[in-house]
């Protein structure tokens, strides 16, 4: 239990192992964990900035949503009453056309009748000057009698 | 062991003396047989058992660390790199509530002595007989396995932080602050300076010492508690009786070891806060 040269020895490697420790096992040591220290919180943060904007963009996209849904409806609404407006103008457009054919039908009838009453009444005179030779007997003189003719044939 | 079966004496001067290797006072260089040729051989003989176990706890202490260093990555860590942060962030914690100046020396200082320390105390709860038995067989006649209680291993230490401490405060202060730190205090009276010398010269002395021999007589007390234990419940012959010695021993040891546990770790980490702070003494200017 004397003291001897151990302690110069121990001395010596105790300062050896010293040194070791301080420049192979501590820095590199304590680098990487204040580098893991600083990569978990920043880690954090950046999950923490996800999450807000993850809530900003859900919130975003539920008024981006609604206003969408707001303005199909007030384009369906557009297009029910374009079409109600469409259907409106070709009913009376039909109805218009319609007057116009019948119309067009009625003069077309009228003058139809006006050519049967002009062909008929060239007839009829040629009828009542025969029935007349037959009353009398005898031709009648178409140019001596023209003008009763005529007469007949404008009464007609 | 000296003999078939020791007697007390025997057995209790065995497990307390060291392997020593010197010079005889014949003249030849050797290994001492006993405690008093290792008195003999005077201050250059060297207790071979205790450095070679310094050493060898030492190395594995630096292999651990140095391989976890070697890996260590800001990624996840595996196992050991887990377990090595660990000890290196209680250093660290520790390190920085006492030590508020800035020198990279002092943390790597304590996690050397803590952890090298508490392996060299570790060897404390090796069952006492075991590695000297084995030495013996192989014909090495001493074995000390724990090389804390050579108070040549904690003093070594202690010196070591001594010399630091006297270093960093010229450093620190210049020779002259230091000086005026030994004279000018307690008492600022130019009378009393020499007074203020002595008190202050012992409080300095009282350093080393108080790191030095607090670990060395822990372990050294401990360490013969196992070697009592042993010795109270040793057996001669076989028997019932013999059993149940045996049996309360290995209680006794068993219990003894448990309690040792805090012991070891405790001074180890005592000598570590200790260095600190009196390094955080030598840094700071103006010290009470």
């Amino acid at each position: 239990m004397n003291l001897t040269a151990t302690l110069l020895i121990q001395s010596v490697v105790f300062l050896y192992f010293v040194w070791f420790c301080a420049k192979y096992i501590w820095p590199p040591l304590r680098t990487a964990m204040r580098e893991r220290q600083t990569a978990i919180a920043s880690g954090l943060a950046a999950a923490e900035e996800a999450d807000k904007r993850l809530a900003q963009a859900k919130s975003g996209a539920e008024a981006e949503l609604a206003k969408a849904k707001e303005e199909a409806a007030a384009i369906l609404e557009q297009a029910r009453q374009r079409a109600a407006q469409m259907v409106e103008s070709a009913k009376n457009e039909a109805r218009e056309e319609g007057e116009r054919l019948k119309e067009a039908a009625r003069s077309e009838i009228q003058q139809e009748i006006n050519r049967a009453k002009e062909s008929l009444r060239g007839q009829v005179a040629v009828l009542a000057v025969r029935g007349a030779e037959k009353v009398l007997g005898e031709s009648v003189d178409a140019t001596k009698h023209a003008q009763i003719l005529n007469r007949l044939a404008a009464e007609l | 062991m000296a003999s078939e079966n020791p007697t007390t004496q025997e057995y209790l001067q065995h497990h307390l003396t060291n392997l020593t290797y010197g010079q005889h006072p014949d003249g030849s260089w050797g290994f001492a047989h006993s405690a008093a040729e290792a008195q003999a051989m005077g201050f250059w003989s060297v207790n071979v058992d205790s450095m070679f176990w310094a050493i060898v706890t030492g190395l594995i202490f630096v292999w651990m660390f140095s391989s976890a260093a070697k890996k260590a990555t800001a990624g996840v860590p595996g196992g050991l790199q887990n377990f090595v942060e660990m000890i290196i962030d209680f250093i660290d914690d520790t390190t920085q509530s006492i030590f508020h100046h800035k020198n990279d020396l002092i943390a790597p200082l304590a996690l050397t002595i803590f952890v090298w320390v508490f392996l060299m105390n570790l060897m404390d709860l090796v069952p006492v007989d075991w590695i000297p038995m084995l030495a013996t067989s192989l014909g090495i006649s001493h074995m000390k396995v724990v090389a804390t209680t050579d108070p040549n291993i904690t003093m070594s230490m202690a010196l070591s932080v001594f010399v630091l401490i006297i270093y960093y405060s010229i450093k620190c202060k210049g020779i002259g602050g230091f000086l005026k730190e030994l004279y000018g205090h307690p008492f600022p009276v130019v009378f009393l300076y020499p007074i203020n010398f002595v008190l202050e010269l012992v409080t300095l002395i009282a350093k080393p010492l108080s790191l030095g021999l607090r670990l060395f007589g822990n372990m050294y007390a401990g360490e013969m508690i196992f070697i009592l234990i042993a010795l109270m419940f040793s057996v001669h012959a076989f028997g019932f009786g013999e059993v149940l010695m045996v049996a309360g021993g290995g209680l006794m040891q068993f219990v003894w070891a448990a309690f040792h546990v805090i012991v070891i770790t405790l001074q180890a980490f005592v000598f570590a806060v200790l260095t600190i702070v009196y390094l955080a003494q030598a840094h700071e200017a103006e010290a009470h």
